[in-house]
């Protein structure tokens, strides 16, 4: 079975036991962070400071997270089986108080100002290790994005790499009706960032084209990762109400039975 | 007390190659020379004060020792979620220094009057708070936060003025007194302190044997010693440049009430906003109750004595 596939098997399973949404967004970043723990990633100690830093910004999709480092053998399973349990530590957002989590998040557009410090900090401290943050789309609307943005390129942070996940939706529509941020590239590009758009569904290519970024000289770096919203499952794929909604045990055993065909 | 803290910062990173500045463009004619000693280690992040706290998140969180610098007001307000979701949650050695302290930037107006950045800092836990009361013990205090492993907010005066008798004392949870009556206790916020001793002397030349507590460092809480102080006198007056609610007339009152202290309470502070009132710092003073004949008054009304 694929990474990305296991990821969001856990997705839907964990997100059913727990009674909790979030399950789209979880699941478009899914074959995100199999490239991201599946290959690009380093294997060094979770608390070894030249290891790469990674900022799940759009904290909300922390499940898929969870999953990926369970699944890589970063985290104990038997602390996902607590997932939102009372007194668990893995929650609908992740903290860094969790193995393999280097950064707390949940409030949207903190992600890549402090990746952009971590960066920095490499750079301050000649360590070739890079900083990679996850956003969403509509992270975007804040404006503390576009202040670190600026930044980083003005810094010329080379090692920074920024991964968007452009599913085109957020709490209460589609991004173009709420608060249109397209043409996304041309806006990157515009603040002085190397663009690279990819189907953010295709792990390999996602993997390839990270591995082929230069990130010792020139400007930061963003995958526009164009997906899904909910994909994999068909009743929730491109459907707002399921930033929010819960599964119940019919819907739960559909999505399973289509994520395993 | 800005020049010597910026002095004392610049040789702090001449021995320790962990800091970093940070600097929300602001604070011409004060880190030139810390800019030319060290270019790599400073950094005019421009005028975007979340991302710098941002930025400093990561920086302190792979064993730099950033310093982010803005006015108190930009420091303080503008990134507040920023300051919680970071270096707090994270508990990280992030310093924020705010330069301004109350009303200091007077002819620029409400916008650059730190009144409630020691509010704020308080109501989160987990960041030391250090407003010093005059230059030498800015340096003091800069030395002994420095190895904190947590945030520290510190709130920076820009007057040069030395207070008289402080010497440079500074202690993390200990207040600083001066004088030891035992009818009145002026407790002064970090640059008030001058006017408090001012206010003090108007007491004893009107009969009131007063004692002034210097609070410098409000977390760690300097309690058990103001529970002390509070307890030998008869009034407690209360003086900050800051708004009257979550600075230090709050925080007396919480040791009042929870040390059992027997001792009447009047705060001297900023009620309203101050909104279209722009002057001198001692103009600003004088005009919102802060001056030393107003506070020697307040404290004579509360005597009875006025």
């Amino acid at each position: 079975m694929s990474l990305g596939r296991e990821i969001r098997m856990q997705i839907v399973d964990r997100s059913m036991h727990a009674r909790v949404g979030h399950i789209g967004s979880a699941l478009s970043v899914a074959d995100m962070l199999a490239a991201l723990y599946g290959d690009v990633l380093g294997r060094e100690e979770p608390q070894g400071v030249d290891r790469d830093r990674m900022v799940l910004s759009k904290g909300h999709a922390a499940l898929a997270l969870y999953a990926a480092l369970v699944a890589t053998e970063r985290l104990d399973t038997s602390a996902l089986d607590r997932y939102c349990a009372d007194g668990s530590m893995l929650g609908v957002h992740p903290e860094h108080v969790v193995d393999g989590i280097d950064f707390s998040t949940g409030s949207l557009g903190q992600g890549l100002p402090v990746a952009a410090g971590a960066a920095l900090a490499a750079r301050l401290q000649r360590s070739a290790r890079r900083a990679f943050v996850l956003m969403s789309d509509a992270e975007c609307n804040e404006g503390s994005v576009w202040e670190a943005a600026m930044f980083a390129s003005h810094h010329r942070l080379a090692n920074l790499i920024a991964l968007i996940d452009v599913n085109g939706q957020q709490a209460l529509g589609y991004t173009r009706d709420v608060l249109d941020c397209e043409p996304l590239a041309e806006r990157w590009r515009a603040f002085g960032w190397d663009v690279h758009e990819v189907d953010g569904h295709d792990a390999e290519a996602i993997s390839a084209t990270i591995h082929a970024l230069d990130v010792e000289h020139g400007p930061p770096h963003l995958l526009l990762c164009r997906t899904t919203f909910g994909k994999g499952v068909s009743f929730m794929e491109s459907r707002i109400e399921w930033h929010y909604l819960p599964l119940d045990a019919e819907q739960h055993a559909r999505a399973l039975a289509e994520l395993r065909a | 007390m800005r020049a010597a803290f910026a002095s004392a910062l610049t040789r702090l990173a001449e021995e320790d190659e962990r800091v970093v500045l940070l600097t929300g463009d602001l604070g011409f004619m004060v880190w030139e020379p810390f800019a030319e000693r060290f270019p790599d280690r400073f950094l005019n992040v421009g005028v975007a004060e979340q991302n710098m706290i941002g930025l400093a998140t990561g920086l302190a969180e792979a064993g730099l020792r950033p310093y982010c610098y803005s006015i108190a007001t930009f420091a303080s307000l503008r990134p507040y979620e920023f300051v919680r979701n970071g270096p707090i949650l994270h508990q990280l050695p992030v310093r924020i220094v705010g330069v301004g302290a109350g009303l200091d930037y007077g002819h620029n107006g409400v916008t650059h009057y730190a009144l409630e950045d020691v509010a704020v800092m308080r109501a989160q836990p987990d960041i030391s708070i250090v407003a010093p009361a005059d230059p030498d013990q800015a340096v003091a205090a800069l030395r002994e936060v420095h190895e904190l492993p947590g945030p520290t907010y510190l709130r920076i005066g820009k007057e040069p003025g030395v207070v008289p008798g402080l010497e440079g004392r500074f202690r993390l949870g200990g207040i600083e007194t001066i004088g030891d009556g035992g009818d009145a206790v002026v407790v002064a916020l970090g640059t008030m302190a001058r006017d408090a001793i001012r206010a003090a002397e108007l007491l004893r030349e009107s009969g009131v044997d007063t004692t002034v507590a210097i609070v410098s460092s409000v977390r760690p809480s300097p309690a058990e010693e103001l529970s002390d102080v509070l307890q030998r006198a008869d009034l407690a007056v209360t003086v900050e440049a800051h708004y009257v609610d979550g600075g230090i007339g709050s925080l007396v009152a919480e040791v009042i009430a929870e040390h059992g202290v027997d001792c009447r309470l009047v705060r001297c502070g900023i009620r309203e906003m101050p909104r279209g009132l722009t002057g001198s710092p001692d103009y600003l003073k004088g005009r919102l109750g802060l001056d030393a004949e107003s506070i020697a008054d307040a404290a004579l009304r509360a005597l009875e004595r006025a």
